[in-house]
Protein backbone atom coordinates (compact mmCIF):
# COMPACT_ATOMS: atom_id res chain seq x y z
CA UNK A 1 0.00 0.00 0.00
CA UNK A 2 1.55 2.93 -1.24
CA UNK A 3 -0.21 6.29 -1.90
CA UNK A 4 -0.24 8.06 -5.26
CA UNK A 5 -0.73 11.30 -6.83
CA UNK A 6 -3.09 10.74 -9.77
CA UNK A 7 -5.61 13.48 -11.31
CA UNK A 8 -8.26 12.50 -9.41
CA UNK A 9 -6.58 13.08 -6.18
CA UNK A 10 -4.68 10.55 -4.59
CA UNK A 11 -5.27 7.08 -4.31
CA UNK A 12 -3.02 3.38 -2.96
CA UNK A 13 -4.36 0.21 -3.81
CA UNK A 14 -4.82 -1.78 -0.60
CA UNK A 15 -4.42 -5.33 0.29
CA UNK A 16 -7.36 -7.07 2.05
CA UNK A 17 -4.95 -7.49 5.12
CA UNK A 18 -3.82 -3.70 5.09
CA UNK A 19 -7.90 -2.76 4.81
CA UNK A 20 -8.54 -4.61 7.75
CA UNK A 21 -5.45 -3.64 9.94
CA UNK A 22 -6.08 0.06 9.40
CA UNK A 23 -10.06 -0.41 10.03
CA UNK A 24 -8.93 -2.61 13.28
CA UNK A 25 -6.51 0.70 14.01
CA UNK A 26 -9.64 3.08 13.80
CA UNK A 27 -11.99 0.83 15.49
CA UNK A 28 -9.07 0.91 18.47
CA UNK A 29 -8.51 4.89 18.24
CA UNK A 30 -12.63 5.15 18.21
CA UNK A 31 -12.29 2.84 21.31
CA UNK A 32 -9.85 5.01 23.29
CA UNK A 33 -11.53 8.11 21.90
CA UNK A 34 -14.79 7.21 23.66
CA UNK A 35 -18.02 9.23 23.69
CA UNK A 36 -17.70 12.70 24.32
CA UNK A 37 -17.78 13.79 28.09
CA UNK A 38 -20.65 16.06 27.87
CA UNK A 39 -21.85 16.09 31.46
CA UNK A 40 -20.67 19.11 33.36
CA UNK A 41 -20.09 19.34 36.82
CA UNK A 42 -20.30 23.03 36.60
CA UNK A 43 -23.98 24.02 37.53
CA UNK A 44 -24.35 27.18 35.87
CA UNK A 45 -23.20 26.02 32.79
CA UNK A 46 -25.26 23.05 32.64
CA UNK A 47 -27.99 25.01 33.27
CA UNK A 48 -27.34 27.36 30.29
CA UNK A 49 -26.39 23.88 28.23
CA UNK A 50 -22.73 25.31 27.59
CA UNK A 51 -20.98 22.07 26.52
CA UNK A 52 -17.91 21.70 28.69
CA UNK A 53 -15.18 19.27 29.20
CA UNK A 54 -13.26 17.42 31.48
CA UNK A 55 -10.77 19.51 33.12
CA UNK A 56 -7.75 16.53 34.06
CA UNK A 57 -5.66 15.07 31.49
CA UNK A 58 -6.39 11.98 30.37
CA UNK A 59 -4.77 9.33 32.81
CA UNK A 60 -3.85 6.61 29.76
CA UNK A 61 -0.76 8.32 28.30
CA UNK A 62 -1.61 7.28 24.62
CA UNK A 63 -4.98 9.43 24.97
CA UNK A 64 -3.14 12.19 26.97
CA UNK A 65 -0.73 12.42 24.09
CA UNK A 66 -4.11 12.85 21.94
CA UNK A 67 -5.20 15.43 23.79
CA UNK A 68 -2.09 17.08 25.45
CA UNK A 69 -2.29 20.09 28.08
CA UNK A 70 -2.23 23.23 26.17
CA UNK A 71 -0.04 25.10 29.12
CA UNK A 72 2.61 23.04 30.15
CA UNK A 73 3.09 25.77 33.33
CA UNK A 74 0.08 26.89 34.42
CA UNK A 75 -2.27 23.47 35.67
CA UNK A 76 -4.92 26.12 36.80
CA UNK A 77 -4.87 27.44 32.78
CA UNK A 78 -4.65 24.11 30.86
CA UNK A 79 -7.81 22.66 32.97
CA UNK A 80 -9.96 25.84 31.98
CA UNK A 81 -8.41 25.57 28.30
CA UNK A 82 -9.02 21.53 28.56
CA UNK A 83 -12.88 22.29 29.96
CA UNK A 84 -14.00 24.51 26.58
CA UNK A 85 -11.83 22.87 24.15
CA UNK A 86 -11.26 19.46 24.34
CA UNK A 87 -14.67 17.85 23.76
CA UNK A 88 -14.46 19.54 20.10
CA UNK A 89 -10.89 17.95 19.87
CA UNK A 90 -11.91 14.56 20.59
CA UNK A 91 -15.08 15.07 18.09
CA UNK A 92 -12.91 16.52 15.31
CA UNK A 93 -10.62 13.45 15.77
CA UNK A 94 -13.77 11.02 16.46
CA UNK A 95 -15.02 12.02 12.80
CA UNK A 96 -11.83 11.48 10.79
CA UNK A 97 -11.52 8.07 12.05
CA UNK A 98 -15.09 7.48 11.65
CA UNK A 99 -14.63 8.58 7.88
CA UNK A 100 -11.57 6.58 7.53
CA UNK A 101 -13.39 3.53 8.56
CA UNK A 102 -16.50 3.89 6.46
CA UNK A 103 -13.99 4.13 3.61
CA UNK A 104 -12.26 1.20 4.62
CA UNK A 105 -15.12 -1.26 4.89
CA UNK A 106 -15.81 -2.06 1.63
CA UNK A 107 -12.23 -3.10 0.99
CA UNK A 108 -11.89 -4.96 4.07
CA UNK A 109 -13.03 -8.37 2.57
CA UNK A 110 -11.33 -7.97 -1.31
CA UNK A 111 -8.87 -4.83 -1.36
CA UNK A 112 -9.38 -2.32 -3.86
CA UNK A 113 -8.25 0.68 -4.42
CA UNK A 114 -8.94 3.57 -2.55
CA UNK A 115 -9.59 7.28 -4.15
CA UNK A 116 -9.37 10.30 -1.80
CA UNK A 117 -9.62 13.97 -3.07
CA UNK A 118 -7.85 16.81 -1.28
CA UNK A 119 -9.60 17.16 1.69
CA UNK A 120 -10.11 13.23 2.41
CA UNK A 121 -6.53 13.23 1.99
CA UNK A 122 -5.40 15.55 4.38
CA UNK A 123 -8.12 14.06 7.04
CA UNK A 124 -6.38 10.76 6.14
CA UNK A 125 -2.85 12.19 6.95
CA UNK A 126 -4.15 13.17 10.56
CA UNK A 127 -6.32 9.81 11.37
CA UNK A 128 -2.68 7.93 10.36
CA UNK A 129 -0.93 10.23 12.83
CA UNK A 130 -3.54 9.78 15.49
CA UNK A 131 -2.94 6.11 15.49
CA UNK A 132 0.57 6.29 14.80
CA UNK A 133 0.81 8.69 18.28
CA UNK A 134 -1.37 5.59 20.20
CA UNK A 135 1.21 2.80 18.88
CA UNK A 136 4.30 5.04 19.19
CA UNK A 137 2.87 5.94 22.88
CA UNK A 138 1.96 2.76 23.99
CA UNK A 139 5.47 0.79 22.42
CA UNK A 140 7.40 3.33 23.99
CA UNK A 141 9.12 4.67 20.62
CA UNK A 142 12.11 6.54 21.03
CA UNK A 143 13.57 8.38 18.12
CA UNK A 144 16.20 6.22 17.54
CA UNK A 145 14.71 2.71 17.40
CA UNK A 146 17.65 0.65 15.35
CA UNK A 147 19.23 -0.58 18.08
CA UNK A 148 15.92 -2.76 18.72
CA UNK A 149 16.46 -6.20 19.64
CA UNK A 150 14.92 -8.65 17.64
CA UNK A 151 14.18 -10.53 20.43
CA UNK A 152 11.90 -7.50 21.95
CA UNK A 153 8.16 -8.57 22.95
CA UNK A 154 7.14 -5.66 20.93
CA UNK A 155 8.66 -6.61 17.67
CA UNK A 156 5.47 -7.21 15.62
CA UNK A 157 3.49 -4.18 16.71
CA UNK A 158 6.66 -2.00 16.05
CA UNK A 159 6.65 -3.01 12.19
CA UNK A 160 3.09 -2.07 12.46
CA UNK A 161 4.19 1.17 13.50
CA UNK A 162 6.79 1.48 11.01
CA UNK A 163 4.28 0.18 8.17
CA UNK A 164 1.80 3.15 9.27
CA UNK A 165 4.93 5.89 9.15
CA UNK A 166 5.54 4.44 5.63
CA UNK A 167 2.16 4.86 4.99
CA UNK A 168 2.00 8.09 6.24
CA UNK A 169 5.25 9.03 4.42
CA UNK A 170 3.81 8.29 1.12
CA UNK A 171 0.59 10.20 0.95
CA UNK A 172 3.00 12.95 2.78
CA UNK A 173 5.08 13.04 -0.40
CA UNK A 174 0.89 13.43 -2.82
CA UNK A 175 -0.06 16.64 -0.94
CA UNK A 176 1.48 20.30 -1.38
CA UNK A 177 0.60 22.39 2.16
CA UNK A 178 -1.98 24.58 1.61
CA UNK A 179 -1.78 27.76 3.68
CA UNK A 180 -5.04 27.89 6.10
CA UNK A 181 -3.50 30.49 7.60
CA UNK B 1 10.84 13.45 15.57
CA UNK B 2 11.96 11.14 13.22
CA UNK B 3 12.81 10.64 9.36
CA UNK B 4 15.92 10.41 7.73
CA UNK B 5 16.44 13.46 6.40
CA UNK B 6 18.59 15.15 4.35
CA UNK B 7 17.96 18.69 4.64
CA UNK B 8 19.84 22.15 3.40
CA UNK B 9 19.50 24.06 6.90
CA UNK B 10 18.07 27.43 6.50
CA UNK B 11 18.77 30.14 8.66
CA UNK B 12 16.20 30.02 11.21
CA UNK B 13 13.77 33.05 11.14
CA UNK B 14 14.33 34.48 14.39
CA UNK B 15 11.60 37.44 13.46
CA UNK B 16 9.03 36.97 16.10
CA UNK B 17 7.61 40.25 17.12
CA UNK B 18 9.04 41.41 20.45
CA UNK B 19 6.21 43.09 21.42
CA UNK B 20 3.62 40.77 21.70
CA UNK B 21 4.07 38.31 25.07
CA UNK B 22 2.07 34.89 24.73
CA UNK B 23 4.09 32.27 22.56
CA UNK B 24 3.00 29.04 20.94
CA UNK B 25 5.71 26.39 21.62
CA UNK B 26 5.87 22.83 19.62
CA UNK B 27 7.50 20.11 21.78
CA UNK B 28 9.79 17.03 20.44
CA UNK B 29 8.37 13.95 19.98
CA UNK B 30 9.31 10.39 19.31
CA UNK B 31 6.74 9.68 17.07
CA UNK B 32 5.80 12.75 14.69
CA UNK B 33 7.62 12.35 11.21
CA UNK B 34 9.77 15.25 10.03
CA UNK B 35 8.37 16.07 6.97
CA UNK B 36 4.54 15.94 8.59
CA UNK B 37 5.66 18.24 11.15
CA UNK B 38 7.11 20.68 8.44
CA UNK B 39 3.41 20.14 6.51
CA UNK B 40 1.37 21.00 9.33
CA UNK B 41 3.60 24.24 10.02
CA UNK B 42 3.17 25.25 6.70
CA UNK B 43 -0.50 24.52 6.62
CA UNK B 44 -1.34 26.06 9.97
CA UNK B 45 0.99 29.13 9.78
CA UNK B 46 1.11 29.53 5.46
CA UNK B 47 4.88 29.65 6.41
CA UNK B 48 7.49 29.11 3.29
CA UNK B 49 8.83 25.86 3.29
CA UNK B 50 12.31 27.21 4.43
CA UNK B 51 10.89 28.97 7.73
CA UNK B 52 8.43 25.67 8.36
CA UNK B 53 11.72 23.21 8.42
CA UNK B 54 14.18 25.75 9.85
CA UNK B 55 11.58 25.42 13.04
CA UNK B 56 10.77 21.77 12.92
CA UNK B 57 14.75 21.19 12.96
CA UNK B 58 14.62 23.62 15.80
CA UNK B 59 12.05 21.35 17.53
CA UNK B 60 14.04 18.30 16.78
CA UNK B 61 17.28 19.27 17.75
CA UNK B 62 16.63 21.90 20.52
CA UNK B 63 13.91 20.01 21.70
CA UNK B 64 11.33 22.54 21.46
CA UNK B 65 10.31 25.68 19.13
CA UNK B 66 8.44 28.65 19.61
CA UNK B 67 6.01 28.48 16.22
CA UNK B 68 4.05 31.59 16.94
CA UNK B 69 3.46 34.64 19.04
CA UNK B 70 0.51 37.24 19.61
CA UNK B 71 -2.10 37.61 21.57
CA UNK B 72 -2.85 34.69 24.54
CA UNK B 73 -6.21 34.48 22.46
CA UNK B 74 -4.73 33.74 19.42
CA UNK B 75 -2.19 31.16 20.76
CA UNK B 76 -4.97 29.60 22.37
CA UNK B 77 -6.23 29.22 18.66
CA UNK B 78 -3.46 28.19 17.52
CA UNK B 79 -2.69 25.57 19.52
CA UNK B 80 -5.92 24.04 19.28
CA UNK B 81 -4.66 23.48 15.69
CA UNK B 82 -1.91 22.30 15.99
CA UNK B 83 -3.33 19.20 19.17
CA UNK B 84 -6.48 18.99 16.04
CA UNK B 85 -3.36 17.92 13.78
CA UNK B 86 -1.27 15.83 16.88
CA UNK B 87 1.32 17.91 17.38
CA UNK B 88 2.49 18.40 20.84
CA UNK B 89 2.07 22.06 21.24
CA UNK B 90 1.93 24.90 24.53
CA UNK B 91 1.51 28.27 24.95
CA UNK B 92 2.87 30.33 27.60
CA UNK B 93 4.09 33.74 28.30
CA UNK B 94 7.57 34.75 26.87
Amino acid sequence: MRFKRTRKGVEARLEPIEASLLAQCAHELLELLGEAEEISDDPLAAMVGLLSGPIEAPDDPALARLLPDAYGDDPEAAKDFRRYTEPDLRAGKRATATTALAQLAPLVETGGKLLLDRDQAAAWLGWLNDIRLVLGTRLDVTEDMEELDPDDPREPALQVYGWLGWVQESLLACLEPRSLA
Amino acid sequence: MTAPAQLDRPEADEDISPDLPWVTIVWNDPVNLMSYVTFVLMEVFGYPREQAQAMMLDVHEKGRAVVSSGTREQMENDVSRLHARGLWATVQQD
